[in-house]
């Protein structure tokens, strides 16, 4: 590590937003040719000053300075000029575009008649991703491209630009382990050019592989810069939820009873084929792999969001007939979608209404809402899930994300299910609650109910499971019982197996 | 980092509705014109003014759930006239009038039911929809009637002079409705689940909420009483032509986007659209009042619709992110 002159220098960095301060009064200094990881649960400041650094937000109050020389980062396109490029989780580009166009988009001045050098802008295009060391076809649209690629797609933009610090917000989170070494590789290729890096991540293993120094954030403020290798994992645990995390080992002592749930031989193909497992009541049963595996596929043609084409599914030894979400819910099923925003919530409705939307026979007995029913239905779930709210009338929007997910397992436990579906559960939420839910998991589970636990997490999955199944492109690749689960085991499955043939 | 943002005052929720700003427009308006004019605050004119626009009114309030449930509907008018054309014309060929009223009402729901058909079955955006199906509906009522006007039978001329305590009879069926509609709307599953679909579909769907059948009655609803509001206005006008109600979609948008229904869908009220018809009666009819020029009235209702959106659109992002 180059010991010479910051490259970027933060003062007294505050932020706030109507009145809230988000970060306060934040000192960092980063050197060139480092990787510098920014760590902290959600809502800890670490995106936020991210994001001023590249001039999407701006400070309320504090200095930055660039190689020495004092600078307004005013707005992304100020960034870019000053050599400050934010590279998005979910790429934010014009999809129908294509990657050559992408690439070269907002630079060189030219005006709005002057015409487009199609050939150069082809030939640049291939020039910059053949120095990143990746083969994409800049002429196809980006639509086609896999989010890896994308992400490569902007680092080459950064680059062209000249940037001299590149910030990349959990890159990681949407690429399988593979995509992340090809990542990891470039970055560290940038590093050796004298770039300078800022990696945001959740996994604390991949900000140990890739990173010299790190900085945790907590509510709003730095609390320790180092480098890595002064700092073990429980200590980072401990400096980002400022308080020594207690083992989130769920205690089982459910009974296990009858098979809830069946499933056999269900495919639905070009998604999953030929899937079969039980569920028993009072069983825990994780349902691991990689993103893109046919978990959420399977549990939306449980549920019937989108049914099988062929299998059947026994509900408490009768084989049943789901069609739809609506005969799911009879059946006593429930199902908590991984995207909260997108399948979950209702935004701008009460989360009061957020909570009752699944059992509109018990809060409208003959047809017209009793709102005192209603309330009390919500308010106790408030009270027994213990979601923080101001009131149950506030729009749903305005909770945190921990307490969204809460309000919406509020709404399937009303609907006393004996089955319980969790995807992703626990995604976006902070450390604290995390363990909230473990424990509300286990509790639901020592009820009687049986659960299937889709997650990526795989701590969670070992932690919390009896039972481990494992997909793998669209098929069930491994079930693994709790005393032999291990991490490589799961992981092992969980890769395509022309790739895990040869680590066999 | 706070956890919890602070639940608004009372005063804020009720003061920071869109209906509050149409009742405080239609108190204005009132006060206004009945300055400019002394005749104006005679309520029997306002009433008769009423009935001028109640067709319209009272399928602007199928059309503010229709709204609110994410979809549109911009084919009401033309149905309204080649529902009408159809009764007509099957009267004045012989056929009794009860199954000419029937045939009537079946042709609207048929109507309805093909905006549904494309809507939900099809997957196609509605505003395309049923600008096609307006065009093709207003195209069929030409054809049946030509350019010529079906006269209908006497007795079945001037609903508008039936009076109901002093109020005229599509006032009262207006009144009637909205109470209905509001009623439904606020007050059961169904209109709670309009709601729902409108602002998320997709997690309606994942909460077991029937969402196709909620949009196939809701065109239906649409197309059955665009059907009645049409023999309504035929019987008004006592007489049939293809042109019957032209224009009157946008009309009967104004009105909910005056009651402060989100285009986007999932908020609005019927109250609102309640408020806004009489706000635009009394408007226009204020305006005729004052003998102003119907350029600059064109113009005043034309302002005044983009004041509402501006207004809705601001308090709808200043409450509810």
């Amino acid at each position: 590590m180059t010991e010479s002159a910051p490259l970027l220098l933060a003062r007294g960095v505050t932020k706030a937003f109507a009145g809230v301060t988000v970060l306060r009064d934040v000192d960092l200094d980063l050197h060139k040719g480092e990787i510098h990881a920014l760590l902290g649960e959600n809502g800890a400041g670490k995106s936020t000053f991210a994001k001023i650094v590249a001039g999407v937000h701006r400070p309320t109050r504090g200095k930055l300075s660039l190689n020495g020389r004092q600078v307004d980062i005013s707005s992304p396109l100020v960034a870019q000029k000053l050599g400050v490029t934010l590279i998005h989780q979910e790429p934010i580009s014009f999809p129908d575009l294509s990657v050559a166009e992408n690439l070269v988009l907002g630079q060189g001045e030219q005006g709005w008649f002057s015409r487009v050098p199609w050939a150069e802008m082809t030939r640049e295009a291939r020039r910059q991703m053949d120095q990143l060391g990746v083969s994409i076809d800049v002429t196809k649209p980006m639509r086609g491209l896999s989010i890896a690629d994308q992400q490569m797609v902007e680092i080459g933009r950064a680059l062209a630009s000249g940037s001299r610090l590149i910030i990349m917000d959990e890159p990681t989170a949407p690429l399988t382990p593979k995509e992340v070494d090809t990542l990891f590789g470039i970055v560290r290729r940038l590093r050796g050019e004298g770039r300078t890096i800022i990696f945001i991540s959740h996994r604390l293993e991949e900000v140990r592989a890739l990173c010299d120094r790190v900085t945790i954030f907590r509510d709003g403020s730095k609390v320790a810069t180092d480098a890595i290798e002064n700092l073990d994992d429980a200590e980072i645990i401990r400096l980002m939820i400022g308080r020594p995390l207690k083992e989130y080992m769920h205690k089982h002592n459910a009974s296990i009873g009858e098979v809830a749930l069946e499933v056999e031989g269900l495919t639905l193909p070009g998604r999953f084929q030929d899937v079969s497992f039980q569920v028993r009541r009072g069983e825990i049963v994780g349902l691991g792999g990689l993103v893109g595996a046919g978990r959420t596929d399977v549990a939306c043609a449980i549920f019937g969001i989108q049914p099988a084409e062929s299998g059947s599914l026994k509900v408490n030894g009768k084989t049943v007939d789901i069609r739809q979400p609506d005969d799911a819910i009879a059946l006593g099923l429930a199902f908590v979608p991984e995207d909260r925003a997108v399948s979950g919530i209702f935004r701008t409705l009460s989360v009061e209404q957020n909570i009752t939307a699944a059992i509109p026979g018990r809060i409208a007995p003959r047809g017209f809402i009793r709102r005192a029913i209603e309330k009390l239905l919500a308010a106790d779930s408030v009270r027994k899930l213990r979601i923080r709210l101001a009131s149950v009338n506030q729009p749903i929007g305005e909770l945190s994300g921990g307490n969204q997910q809460k309000a919406i397992l509020a709404r399937w436990l009303l609907a006393e299910p004996g089955i319980l579906i969790l995807d992703e559960p626990t995604r976006g939420i902070d450390i604290g609650v995390k363990a909230e839910f473990y424990d509300i998991i286990g509790e639901l589970a020592e009820q009687g109910r049986a659960i299937l636990l889709i997650s990526s997490e795989l701590p969670e999955l070992l932690a919390l499971c009896d039972r481990i199944l494992v997909m793998a492109e669209g098929r069930l690749t491994a079930e693994i019982p709790r005393a032999e689960a291990t991490q490589e085991k799961v992981m092992q499955a969980a890769v395509p197996r022309q790739q895990a043939g040869i680590a066999a | 980092m706070q956890e919890v943002t602070p639940a608004r005052p009372l005063w804020h929720v009720i003061l920071v509705r869109p209906e509050t700003m149409t009742f405080v427009l239609l108190i204005a308006a009132v006060v206004v014109a009945s300055q400019l004019s002394p005749y104006f605050l005679d309520i029997s004119y306002i009433l008769r003014s009423f009935t001028l626009s109640a067709e319209f009114a009272i399928v602007a309030l199928v059309l503010t759930m229709v709204i609110i449930a994410g979809e549109i509907d911009l084919s009401p008018a033309a149905n309204m006239a080649l529902s009408a054309c159809l009764f007509a014309w099957a009267q004045a060929s012989g056929i009794p009038m009860p199954v000419a009223i029937g045939i009537g009402l079946l042709a609207g729901l048929a109507m309805g039911a093909l905006n549904a058909f494309m809507v939900i079955a099809l997957q196609l955006p509605s505003i395309i929809v049923t600008i096609g199906t307006l065009t093709l509906f207003r195209g069929l009522a030409q054809i049946i009637a030509g350019d010529k006007s079906i006269r209908v039978p006497d007795w079945f001329i001037g609903i508008d002079k039936i009076l109901v305590f002093g109020i005229p009879m599509p006032v009262v069926i207006f009144v009637l409705a909205a109470f209905v509609l509001g009623l439904i709307l606020a007050g059961t599953i169904f209109g709670r689940q309009i709601y729902q679909v409108g602002t998320n579909e997709v997690a309606a769907r994942y909460a077991g909420i029937r969402t196709r059948r909620i949009k196939l009655v809701l065109f239906l609803l649409m197309g059955l009483v665009a059907a009645v509001a049409g023999m309504m206005t035929a019987s008004r006008l006592g007489s049939v032509r293809y042109d019957l109600g032209l224009g009157g979609e946008l009309q009967m948008v104004l009105m909910a986007m005056l009651g402060g229904t989100y285009i986007f869908g999932g908020r609005g009220t019927i109250l609102g659209t309640f408020l806004a018809a009489w706000l635009l009666v009394v408007v226009s009819t204020g305006m005729t009042v004052a003998n102003l020029l119907p350029a600059i009235q064109l113009t005043v209702l034309g302002v005044l619709l983009i004041v509402a959106i501006i207004a809705t659109n601001f308090i709808y992002s200043r409450t509810q992110r």
